[in-house]
């Protein structure tokens, strides 16, 4: 498994292992700035959990995932799972850029008669998940594992979790049953970013201690922050390597990692920028 | 009569065709909740265990693993019971499945009253009513263990989400094996001119008593086997409003939301006609069977009378 092929089976520009670290930061810069002007555009949406996520997503679509844009049902491709998907921002910003959406139709985020719902939905091309409930996408991640197992291909599956979302049952029954059903094909990030929909996750239900929980359901557990690139592409090169259990990678991150005043407030969990806050975000991010 | 019609099980009806479907669809992939021996998933469990996952009584991620197997090529076939394979994971078959139409088949044994002794936390006396409210839900009650088969082959080679309803409880036989099965098609199971039993289910056995004491007092019922509930059919229903002019309904499930309140719809919107609901008002009991279904009223008598009604109401 390690000599997997990483490289798409088309020209598409998303399967790039060329990135370095350094390049990859500069491109979320930029793609923070298509969440913000997306959020702004819509006038609603979920800024804090699409920019904790974006350089774990960053680091995924244009480094690390065998992929094509030209070709989003290739039956060999790595998939993603959004399971947080109200950050469904950082997802399209992410896609637009990979080409398998228009970068215009960013646009039309939240929109009537738009494929860019405000929570993801696969008529997108590249969003294999629908979503919106919390809880669910680990459970379709260890499906599209097992699919992949069973039909011989050595395809990995990805899935984004929120932290607030592992308050959810269903997300422990995935786990549970990913490890039964050795889904070493199965690689889960937890975006760490410690604040949830009314407050920080410690307030609202206790997590810790987090590693632990997954530790004791059979997987394989690295910790790593969920920004500094040289670290994040380190820990999912180790992830990817050894696999005899499911792992997850809790990234820990900084909800609205980027623009200072939405760092760390859950204030802008679920709220756009007014004005004002949209030219301040856009001025820190150029 | 029920009495001297011969007796067969939905689920074992079920577990056996699966097996016959195998080799023909590589396909299917089976999911099971620490009941397989009771949906009679265990026949398959033994012998395609590569097509084969547990998930334990953790049904909201046995659903939402064959989203992810379907939208990965695979043909799941979810099993489990009624109250835990439709109301349990509703939302994981509302967002996983119907809204991104994913080819999922749900397949739930113990569906109603006919669960018995385990009394009402194991009766699923609603599912239909959830199922029918998931847009792009085919879904399918058969009357009877041959409808079954056609059932679960149907299911099989129709693309799209899709809920089949069986029993706990043997149910009478009402089609010979020559039976041509139509999905969205009913069947007009026994002609008629003066009411019309619209069924589904283990009331189209029912349904047929009735017709025959209706019989005895010269009236004329026909009975039309509603097997897909969704989508419905709603050519045959105006027919038997318009041909007949009353209605009775009959299903083992709650009143809101089922057959009746389907019927009702149709009826009322293109032909409105006296009509009568045969239905489950609201939980049921520990009890047998048989004794649940007299208790609830779901007998050819009430049938009859309800029918009686109907027609008075036709006439007046």
């Amino acid at each position: 498994m390690t000599t997997r092929d990483t490289a798409g089976n088309g020209s598409g520009a998303g399967a790039t292992p060329g990135h370095d670290a350094e390049s990859l930061a500069l491109l979320a810069r930029e793609l923070r700035r298509d969440v913000i002007q997306a959020i702004y555009t819509a006038g609603s949406g979920h800024p804090g959990g699409s920019l904790s996520e974006l350089d774990i997503l960053v680091s995924l679509y244009f480094r690390e995932m065998r992929h094509d844009p030209a070709n989003p049902q290739w039956p060999d491709r790595d998939r993603l799972i959004l399971s947080k998907g109200h950050a469904s921002p950082g997802l399209y910003a992410v896609l637009a850029k990979a080409g398998y959406i228009p970068h215009d139709e960013l646009e039309t985020f939240r929109k009537l008669n738009s494929r860019l719902q405000g929570h993801a939905h696969p008529m997108v091309p590249g969003v294999e998940m629908n979503s919106g409930s919390l809880g669910m996408g680990l459970s379709f991640a260890l499906g599209c594992a097992l699919a992949a197992r069973m039909d011989n291909r050595d395809s990995l599956v990805y899935a984004i979790l929120g932290d607030g979302e592992c308050d959810e049952g269903e997300v422990w029954e995935a786990a549970m049953s990913a490890s039964h059903h050795k889904a070493t094909n199965l690689i889960a990030f937890v975006d760490r970013n410690r604040i949830q929909n009314d407050r920080h996750t410690d307030e609202v239900m206790t997590l810790e201690p987090l590693a632990d929980k997954w530790r004791a359901f059979g997987w394989r557990v690295f910790e790593t922050s969920g920004h500094d690139y040289a670290e994040l592409l380190d820990t999912i090169g180790s992830a990817k390597q050894d696999r005899i259990q499911p792992t997850v990678i809790i990234a820990h991150t900084v909800k609205g990692k980027g623009v200072s005043f939405m760092e760390d407030n859950p204030g802008f969990h679920g709220r756009a920028p007014n004005q004002e806050e949209f030219e301040a975000a856009m001025k820190e991010l150029a | 009569m029920a009495a001297q019609r011969q007796m067969a099980s939905t689920r074992e009806t079920f577990g056996r065709t699966l097996l016959e479907l195998a080799d023909e669809h590589p396909e299917i992939v089976v999911l099971g909740g620490d009941l397989n021996v009771s949906v009679f998933t265990h026949l398959w469990r033994d012998q395609y265990p590569d097509r084969f996952f547990d998930f334990g009584p953790a049904e909201q991620n046995m659903v939402g693993v064959g989203a992810g197997m379907a939208a990965s090529g695979k043909t799941p076939f979810v099993s489990t019971f009624a109250v835990f394979g439709v109301g349990r994971p509703f939302d994981q078959l509302r967002v996983l499945v119907a809204q991104p139409r994913l080819n999922v088949k749900l397949v739930c044994t113990h569906a109603g009253i006919l669960t018995g002794e385990d009394g009402m936390s194991a009766h699923g006396i609603e599912d239909l009513a959830l199922a029918c409210s998931l847009p792009g839900f085919t879904v399918v009650c058969p009357a009877d263990a041959v409808e079954a088969a056609h059932a679960v082959r149907t299911a099989a080679k129709t693309e799209g989400p899709f809920y089949v309803r069986l029993s706990r409880a043997n149910t009478p036989i009402v089609h010979n094996g020559d039976y041509e099965f139509k999905l969205g098609e009913a069947e007009v199971i026994r002609a008629g001119t003066d009411v019309s039993i619209i069924a589904t289910g283990v009331m189209v056995s029912v349904g047929l008593e009735a017709a025959e004491l209706l019989e005895q007092g010269s009236v004329s019922a026909r009975v039309v086997n509603i097997h897909t509930l969704s989508p419905i059919d709603e050519a045959s229903i105006l027919a038997a409003a318009r041909e007949t002019g009353a209605i009775v309904t009959a299903e083992e499930h709650l009143a809101h939301g089922g057959l009746g309140s389907i019927v009702a719809q149709v009826v009322g919107r293109s032909n409105p006609v006296p009509m009568e609901t045969v239905a489950l008002s609201g939980y049921s009991e520990s009890g047998r069977a048989d004794e649940l279904m007299v208790k609830a009223g779901l007998t050819p008598e009430a049938v009859r009378d309800a029918a009686m009604r109907a027609l008075k109401r036709k006439g007046a």
